[in-house]
């Protein structure tokens, strides 16, 4: 097997005469966590669909597990797994029916799926609730759910369209918790995800997208030390424009987003003692992240 | 062009059984609610228009009334099993429930699914059918024996029924479009096709439209036997059958895939 999960090439997707992935190239090694970061209607979940053969591109080339797609991507979806960005569970069925019935997809027996759904159903925390009827389950339940239904084929590669929207910050770190422990098992995760966090925590490499095209590559840290580099200095509660003018002389680079300003200073306490003594200012010093990377490499804010 | 043609037609002869299967999984839930909302339409029809009407028209081809509608509604509850299933069933798993999707990311294709979902309603079609044909039997209105040749036609009455209606949700842009398939298409049928009375009774030019219709056909196999004659033309209705359960079914994995891969 070589040790190339995912390659794409100058990959082009019009939807009518609107560019949706414009020109995209990137390659995922086997055993990687990819990311493709962007806000809602950056091409995201059409670069996520065409992996699987569900959409063609107009231009370009797609190789997923060593696989031409769409030309073999009934082959290909043999070795993958997919968490949608929206649930699609059978509600009417138990958690145990929907693997059961899903296991049946790929061609798998009875007696062969039931001896792995104990399984899945350990991993996804899920076991008190077997013969439960989904519709009755949690939101971050049925997340976990979908995840362990994408593994009952035990796939090499898995594809996952915003794996944590909508969930709340405890089940979100579950997912995370649970996803750090199919990477540790060798499995390759390619993920959207419009969650800085979850970029940053999660992908060894990601992708910054933005209107379909790739604006940056690498790894967070990578990232935040090309575009960053130096620490943050937040300031909220002031009148922008005053603030920007008095600060200017003393930082590399301000960004406005909303009502908050984003200062990149070399030296933080310089920028301090410009503002000591204004009342109704908070100000907030931090360490760079991705976010501040994407308000660098797109100078607007991303949703949250 | 190929790759696409693969992923619209069925990739084997046993992907679909998975789909079906799941079909029958969700039914098995409900399945006495199912029968009864399937079976009395036609019940209703059987013994309200053949006892009541029965006793003012007499005998109609050599038989009772009743026994002459029985064979009428064998067909017609495979035709509104299959299509009902697929217009309000089939296409809330297409559509809203994320059904086809979720089975579209894994090894099937388009057409494993299109296929599954019109065995699955032929399946209920089937079983509709044979159960008005059993309780006509049971009531003497037709011999024991005439259901087991009956049987087979039942089935592809309810694969050209699903395969047509599957035709009408590849194009529909909503539920709001089935009434027009239900009002023009399905209920005028029932009077044109020979289901309540003989299609002799009709205006030429109708006795015409008739004869291009799946019902029409369907009844013209099931009817004689029931009624204990040999039927004319059986190749040509079978034939007829067979055209209107295999061309549409190929048509709409085609506007399928034009629908839901872009």
């Amino acid at each position: 097997m070589s040790n190339v999960a995912i390659d794409l090439t100058g990959v082009t997707k019009l939807f009518g005469n609107k560019l949706v992935v414009d020109g995209l190239s990137f390659t995922v090694a086997s055993g990687e966590c990819f990311g493709l970061l962007g806000p809602n209607g950056a091409g995201k979940s059409t670069i996520a669909r065409m992996l699987l053969g569900m959409t063609r591109p107009d231009a370009g080339d797609i190789t997923v597990l060593g696989l031409p797609v769409p030309a073999r991507s009934r082959l290909a979806r043999k070795g993958i797994g997919v968490v949608p960005q929206f649930d699609n569970l059978d509600l009417e069925f138990t958690v145990r029916e929907n693997l059961l019935v899903f296991g049946r997809y790929f061609g798998m027996r009875t007696r062969e799926i039931n001896a792995v759904i104990p399984r899945l159903l350990e991993f996804a925390r899920l076991e008190s609730k077997a013969d439960s009827r989904v519709g009755l389950l949690s939101g971050g339940m049925k997340r976990r759910l979908t995840l362990a239904r994408a593994l009952i084929n035990d796939p090499q590669l898995l594809v996952m369209d915003e794996p944590t929207t909508g969930l709340d910050p405890h089940a979100r770190h579950l997912i995370w918790e649970r996803l750090r422990f199919l990477l540790a098992s060798g499995k390759t995760i390619i993920l959207t995800t419009h969650f800085m966090e979850e970029a940053e925590r999660l992908c060894d490499r990601l992708c910054v997208l933005e209107r379909g095209r790739k604006i940056a590559e690498g790894s967070p840290h990578a990232l935040i030390d090309e575009y960053i580099g130096c620490n943050v200095i937040e300031i909220f509660g002031g009148n922008p424009q005053e603030l920007i003018s008095l600060i200017r002389p003393y930082v590399q680079r301000i960004e406005v987003s909303g009502e908050t300003l984003f200062c990149y200073a070399p030296d933080p306490e310089d920028v301090r003692i410009q503002l000591r003594g204004r009342a109704g200012l908070r100000i907030l010093e931090r360490p760079p992240s991705l976010e501040d990377v994407f308000l660098r490499l797109t100078g607007r804010e991303m949703e949250k | 062009m190929g790759e696409r043609l693969a992923a619209a037609l069925p990739a084997n002869a046993w992907n679909w059984i998975a789909v079906w299967r799941r079909n029958h999984l969700a039914w098995k839930k409900v399945a006495f609610a199912s029968m009864l909302g399937t079976l009395a339409d036609p019940m209703i029809y059987l013994f309200g228009l053949g006892t009541g009407l029965g006793l003012l028209v007499g005998r109609i081809e050599g038989a009772s009334y009743i026994a002459f509608l029985a064979a009428g509604m064998v067909a017609t509850s495979a035709m509104t099993a299959s299509t009902f299933e697929t217009i309000y069933a089939v296409f809330g798993r297409m559509r809203d429930q994320g059904t086809w999707e979720a089975i579209l990311h894994t090894q099937l294709t388009l057409g494993d699914i299109v296929l599954g979902e019109l065995t699955w309603a032929a399946t209920k079609a089937f079983l509709a059918g044979t159960t008005i044909a059993i309780v006509a039997a049971a009531l003497g209105y037709a011999a024991w024996t005439s259901v087991l040749y009956v049987l087979p036609v039942i089935a592809l009455t309810g694969f050209a029924f699903a395969s047509l209606a599957m035709l009408v949700i590849a194009l529909a842009p909503s539920y709001h479009y089935f009434i027009f398939y239900q009002t023009l298409v399905i209920t005028p049928m029932l009077f044109l096709s020979g289901a309540v009375f003989p299609v002799g009774q009709l205006p030429g030019v109708f006795q015409q439209i008739a004869a291009f219709s799946p019902l029409a056909n369907s009844i013209d196999l099931i009817r004689p036997v029931m009624l204990g004659r040999l039927g004319d033309n059986v190749g040509l209705h079978i034939g007829a059958l067979c055209m209107f359960a295999v061309l549409p079914f190929f048509l709409s994995a085609g506007l399928f895939h034009r629908r839901l891969m872009r």
